[in-house]
């Protein structure tokens, strides 16, 4: 560039210093945690053959095992998310006509709504079920109540981004006619973020059968109690069941949501 | 148009919408069945309310005394959720590429395709679960777990992406003369290295919440720190863990959003 006579740049000087401040400060950040970090490198160069002894031990697959006990667990999985998703609607829908600036305009509402949706994102799905495994003792409440926490922040966003995408000529219809708040919730706001509602419904539900497979983990029923179970007791072919058993639901759960929302939009 | 008689068959303005109505009778039977089927009550609800009031007089105030302990795990969730980025990113940029349907034949695309589709099926605590159980506990199985969630995610977008250029600057750049590579870095890059930033900003701030989380199940981080405080009942530590949590990705979220206006 130096040696052209027009002095053309793409950026400016100070884009240019705060693009390099960036890559240094990345730079010095993956040095000085590549020297902090503990590996141990034998571990590293042990891994591909771990992993090849590991496969080798899951095969042939116990397929037995999935009348037994997989079956069962599957279901109250799919139960998990299912029920999970319906209970979020309860605090995200308020939380998102809290958050939609053309549904409530008081900033501290959007302040409060704000708060609770992103310390609902912040935290993840496994840390909720930890707490409410504390709380409610282990099972299906525990992991319901997770993934429905979980998912409050999610949901309440997008539905939020929903609501102040519509146009507002039928609200002032409505308002304009002296409908009561109800009403105008009902009959203006509703059907037109109908289709959005589905769909992010529908996307959340997808992530929460993922998410809820592995709730079990940490004690929160499903799936993950039967994984970790057979993992206890070092019976990969069994675990090797239960994670096809997951692998198939959720390639399944997503080719149904792409269709609905095929259908839908 | 003298008088306007109104007509005797009164339409509602709002139509029923049959198929949404449907739907909402069937949530209704679900819900029913489902809680017939699991097994939750009102009672145990109500119970466990008492034992969350209790959970929170315990975690309040929240302890910060064994500091040393919450900032060596939140060190090493830092360092993996870095380390995991940058090679993550890196990888993806290739596997990316190698997934563009309109830069490659189709004997690339298709294999490299089912593998990011594969790395994007399971949840990353799976997948550090078996990564866990191959290296041992610790950060690696940490760092290659965030690695792949990172290649199923970003790779895809990617790929997406690249898809999505203008084949006219390709051509022009090819037209010069210039080799695969300088195609690459002159043709392609510029066109989508802004969104680049973009998903690799957002797989950043990802890693940054799944590394305190792969802890769990032993991968190293802040989650192992805060499963064995969990573990021992020691709320007032788990109260001030996820403190240091919801700081952390606070945090992240703010430094993400300075680097996309720098590269806007």
């Amino acid at each position: 560039m130096t040696t052209m006579h027009s002095h053309w740049q793409r950026f400016t000087l100070k884009q240019k210093l705060s693009r390099y401040s960036v890559y240094i400060v990345l730079l010095v950040a993956l040095i000085q945690s590549i020297r902090t970090v503990e590996v141990i490198p034998e571990f590293f160069y042990d891994a591909p053959e771990q992993m090849a002894d590991m496969f080798t031990r899951m095969w042939p697959i116990d397929f037995a095992f999935y009348s037994v006990s997989v079956h069962d667990a599957m279901i109250e999985t799919l139960n998990i998310a299912t029920l999970g998703t319906l209970v979020t609607l309860i605090f995200a829908i308020p939380l998102a006509l809290m958050n939609a600036n053309n549904v409530v305009a008081s900033p501290i509402s959007h302040w409060i709504a704000r708060f609770f949706l992103v310390s609902s994102r912040s935290v993840n799905s496994l840390v909720w079920a930890l707490l409410f495994v504390a709380i409610f003792g282990p099972g299906v409440m525990a992991g319901v109540l997770a993934i429905a926490f979980r998912s409050v922040g999610f949901v309440g966003k997008l539905l939020a981004e929903a609501i102040e995408e519509i146009n507002m000529g039928p609200i002032e219809a409505l308002r304009a006619t002296g409908a009561s708040w109800a009403s105008v919730l009902l009959k203006g706001y509703w059907p037109q973020i109908l289709p959005a509602f589905f769909s992010i419904v529908l996307f959340r539900w997808d992530i929460n059968v993922r998410e809820s497979a592995v709730l079990g983990l940490v004690g929160a029923g499903g799936i993950g109690v039967v994984l970790n179970n057979a993992m206890n007791l070092f019976e990969w072919q069994r675990v090797a069941m239960a994670l096809l058993a997951i692998f198939a639901v959720v390639i399944l759960a997503e080719i149904i949501v792409v269709q609905i929302r095929k259908k839908l939009i | 148009m003298a008088g306007i008689t109104p007509s005797k068959h009164h339409e509602t303005p709002f139509k029923r919408n049959w198929l949404v109505t449907a739907l909402w009778v069937l949530v209704a039977v679900y819900l029913v069945y489902s809680f017939q089927a699991m097994g939750v009550s009102w009672t145990r609800f109500s119970e466990g309310l008492g034992h969350a009031g209790q959970l929170f007089e315990r975690m309040f105030p929240p302890n910060f005394s064994r500091w040393e302990l919450l900032l060596s795990g939140l060190a090493e969730s830092l360092e993996i959720a870095i380390i995991a980025s940058v090679s993550g990113i890196v990888l993806s940029l290739f596997f990316g590429l190698f997934a563009a349907r309109n830069l490659m034949p189709d004997w690339v695309t298709v294999p490299m395709r089912g593998f990011i589709a594969l790395c994007r099926t399971f949840h990353p605590v799976i997948i550090a679960i078996l990564f866990v159980k191959s290296v041992g506990f610790g950060a690696l199985a940490g760092i290659l777990t965030l690695v792949v969630a990172s290649i199923g995610f970003i790779a895809k977008l990617f790929a997406e992406a690249i898809e999505e250029i203008s084949l006219k600057q390709v051509e022009a750049i090819r037209a010069t003369g210039a080799g695969f590579v300088s195609l690459i870095l002159f043709s392609v890059m510029p066109q989508v290295f802004s969104r680049f930033i973009g998903f690799s900003t957002y797989q950043l701030d990802s890693n940054l919440r799944n590394s305190t989380m792969v802890g769990i199940v032993g991968a190293g981080g802040l989650g192992g720190t805060l499963f064995s405080a969990f573990q021992r009942f020691d709320y007032d530590f788990v109260a001030a863990i996820l403190i240091t949590i919801i700081a952390l990705i606070m945090f992240g979220e703010f430094l993400s959003n300075i680097v996309r206006r720098i590269f806007r």
